[in-house]
């Protein structure tokens, strides 16, 4: 105790900083107080009901009463090396009162670093979304003649909402073409990876896999243009001649084959890289304890993998998806590139001149566009920011739906 | 009724790396035996070579005789599913499927062949292998809830509900009581007793006051340096072997002097 209330004057004697120098003197009070009124009556009682202990303890240890004392007052008796291990800074009342939470020095620096980096991205957010409401409103509240004026330099347009909703559907048809064609492949290779290949083959598969994702969207464009297009159009036009044989059907298909399918395949291999390596990284997450569960039961390798690895990985797979779908939501050159564009809500996806999607339309326009046009540009960009959020939403409420059988409990 | 093995210069390899030399042991049909020895000796992986489970690690493999009633589990026609679906295994830390109800666990390993079972046909073997494992009573009322809902103890009897759930020949477990407590542990001791009577059971410990107080027979495998194989250095009768061993090391063993 002896250091404590030598802190408290010292404190009082140094002149200058009134404010600070009060705070240090209620602490070292409260532990003068402390001391004073909680220790030592412990200190009595313990000595009260220990009595017999002591007598006992102190005969055990005859010759070194400092270790007996200890012994039975645990709370009362202070070491000098305990003292200088716990307060370090016992004679420092400015350091002292720093001590009193873990939370200093760099410490505290870095908690401001990080909560500024969380700050900063809800701020970025809510900028892109107040710029995008902001901006999108004159085009809700234009008048008729206003829209008139609009419709000289986006001709195909009806009205706003109808713009966006073909613009919205053509948007959805082409995302989730592109994600039912690509789920099962990046499953497959994933799957393939994590339980099949041989370590060598799994890294180089791997390694390419990522690479596909290297590859910057205007190549894919360029490729699906030029020499994708072209090729498959025979492929679609066998496929819509076949489906068109069902009685009141009528399939028709694009001859040059730029088509929202040809576009959809692109979109594909393009989420491929991302929804292939999320669920690769699952899948070989799988506890070893469940796989060799299955395998001890008499499963196959495939069915090891039905009953340990696919139920383990599926919020995995879905998250993967999600995000294989929101980029296949925005993507824009390789639409702009392959799509012969069409303003209709049409489920002829072999064909050319159906629909467009969101990103490319605005891509394609904002060039020539001034004034209220630019308006009406932004509110399909609003569309789209929503169509993604919701994406993104639905995908957490999906995988946190299961989080009971999840495996994380 | 259990089935008996013979292991015949058992040879364990994991590459080139040889890590349990010359085996040989006869395990009767409905008896318990323990498999002892220091860590590292080889006796859990002696233990998986008994169902093929070792082959899951790659370069695995054994030279020797396994032998279940008479037929080379090795065989080269012998399909290791087969010899799993045949063998049950519990493992050293409980490993119900998470993603999966309490009924569909124990329901997991008939499913898998392929099996169409009616409800009321799975309701009750659900019924009959939770029973058989000392759960039913705690769980008949919320098998529709996940089994890692349950305690430690418990998931380990679902498991071993798991297991026998596929009417194997034997069942193998694995430390199935190193992760639980006291009253769990001595909850799947006295199940083993009971298990005797329909399965013949290969049990490895590290608790030797299990060993005694679980197995007829007992073995014990040690390891003569980091490196070199794990062998089978005694094999008899329970009592005998922690009363009057035959070889030092094992008296060293079982008396506490080491490992």
């Amino acid at each position: 105790m002896g250091s404590m209330p030598s802190v408290g004057s010292l404190t009082w004697a140094e002149p200058g900083s009134v404010g600070r120098l009060g705070e240090g003197e209620v602490v070292s009070d409260r532990d003068n107080i402390a001391a004073s009124e909680t220790l030592l009556p412990e200190f009595s009682r313990l000595e009260d009901e220990r009595a017999e202990d002591a007598v006992l303890t102190s005969q055990v240890n005859a010759g070194s009463n400092l270790t007996a004392d200890a012994l039975v007052r645990p709370h009362t008796i202070r070491s000098d090396r305990a003292e200088s291990l716990l307060r370090p800074d016992a004679d420092n009342p400015k350091k002292r009162r720093h001590r009193q939470n873990a939370d200093r020095g760099f410490s505290r620096v870095f908690r401001w670093i990080a909560t500024g980096s969380a700050i900063f991205i809800l701020a970025v957010l809510a900028a892109v979304a107040i710029f995008l409401i902001y901006r999108a409103l004159p085009a809700f509240t234009a008048t008729d003649a206003q829209m008139a004026e609009v419709r000289t330099h986006l001709p195909r347009m009806t009205s706003l909402w109808g713009l966006m909703g073909t613009l919205v559907f053509g948007t959805l048809l082409a995302a989730l073409l592109a994600l039912l064609l690509a789920t099962p492949i990046a499953v497959g290779i994933a799957l393939f990876i994590s339980h099949y290949a041989p370590k060598r083959v799994a890294g180089i598969i791997s390694y390419v896999v990522d690479l596909l994702a290297a590859i910057p969207s205007v190549v894919f464009g360029l490729w699906g243009a030029l020499v994708l297009a072209p090729n498959i159009r025979t492929f679609w036009g066998w496929i819509a001649g076949a489906l068109s044989r069902v009685p009141g059907v009528t399939v028709s298909n694009s001859a040059t084959g730029r088509s929202v399918a040809t576009a959809s395949v692109v979109l594909a291999v393009m989420i491929l890289p991302i929804i292939t390596a999320v669920s690769r990284e699952v899948f070989r997450q799988t506890p070893t304890l469940h796989e060799e569960a299955a395998l001890a039961l008499g499963a196959t390798r495939w069915e090891m993998v039905k009953t340990a690895v696919l139920p383990f990985g599926r919020s995995g797979v879905i998250s993967a998806a999600m995000l294989g779908l929101g980029r296949a939501l925005g993507e824009t050159m390789a639409v702009l590139m392959i799509l012969s564009p069409g303003f209709l809500v049409s489920l002829q996806i072999f064909d050319g001149g159906q629909v467009q999607t969101i990103a490319a339309f605005i891509a394609s326009m904002f060039p020539e566009s001034a004034g209220l046009t630019i308006n009406v540009l932004i509110a399909c960009g609003l569309a789209l920011f929503i169509i993604s959020m919701a994406v993104n939403m639905g995908a957490r409420w999906i995988t946190a739906r299961r989080a009971e059988f999840s495996g994380a409990n | 009724m259990g089935q008996r093995i013979d292991v015949e210069h058992l040879n364990i390899y994991y590459g080139d790396f040889l890590a349990v030399q010359d085996v040989s042991m006869v395990i009767e049909p409905n008896s318990v035996t323990a498999l002892i020895g220091p860590s590292g000796c080889g006796k859990s992986t002696f233990l998986r070579t008994l169902n093929r489970m070792h082959e899951v690690i790659p370069g695995a493999r054994v030279e020797g005789l396994v032998e279940m009633d008479g037929v080379n589990l090795y065989d080269p026609d012998i399909d290791p599913v087969a010899v799993r679906r045949n063998i049950g295994m519990v493992f050293q830390r409980p490993n119900p499927f998470p993603t999966m109800s309490i009924r569909d666990n124990v329901l997991a390993g008939v499913k898998l062949n392929n099996k169409r079972i009616s409800k009321g046909d799975a309701d009750a073997l659900v019924e009959s292998s939770l029973a058989g494992a000392n759960l039913w009573n705690e769980v008949k009322d919320r098998l529709d809830k996940p089994g890692s809902g349950l305690s430690g103890g418990q998931q380990q009897r679902l498991c071993i509900a798991r297991a026998i759930a596929v009417r194997p020949q034997i069942l193998l477990m694995d430390e199935p009581c190193s992760a639980l407590d006291p009253i769990s542990t001595l909850a799947i001791e006295d199940l083993i007793q009971e298990l005797k009577n329909d399965y013949t059971i290969v049990i490895v410990t590290h608790n030797m006051q299990q060993a005694a107080r679980v197995s007829d027979k007992t073995a014990f495998f040690n390891i003569a340096g980091t490196g070199k194989p794990g062998r089978l250095i005694e094999m008899n009768d329970t009592p005998t072997i922690f009363s009057t061993p035959a070889v030092k090391a094992t008296e060293d063993y079982v008396s506490g002097r080491f490992g």
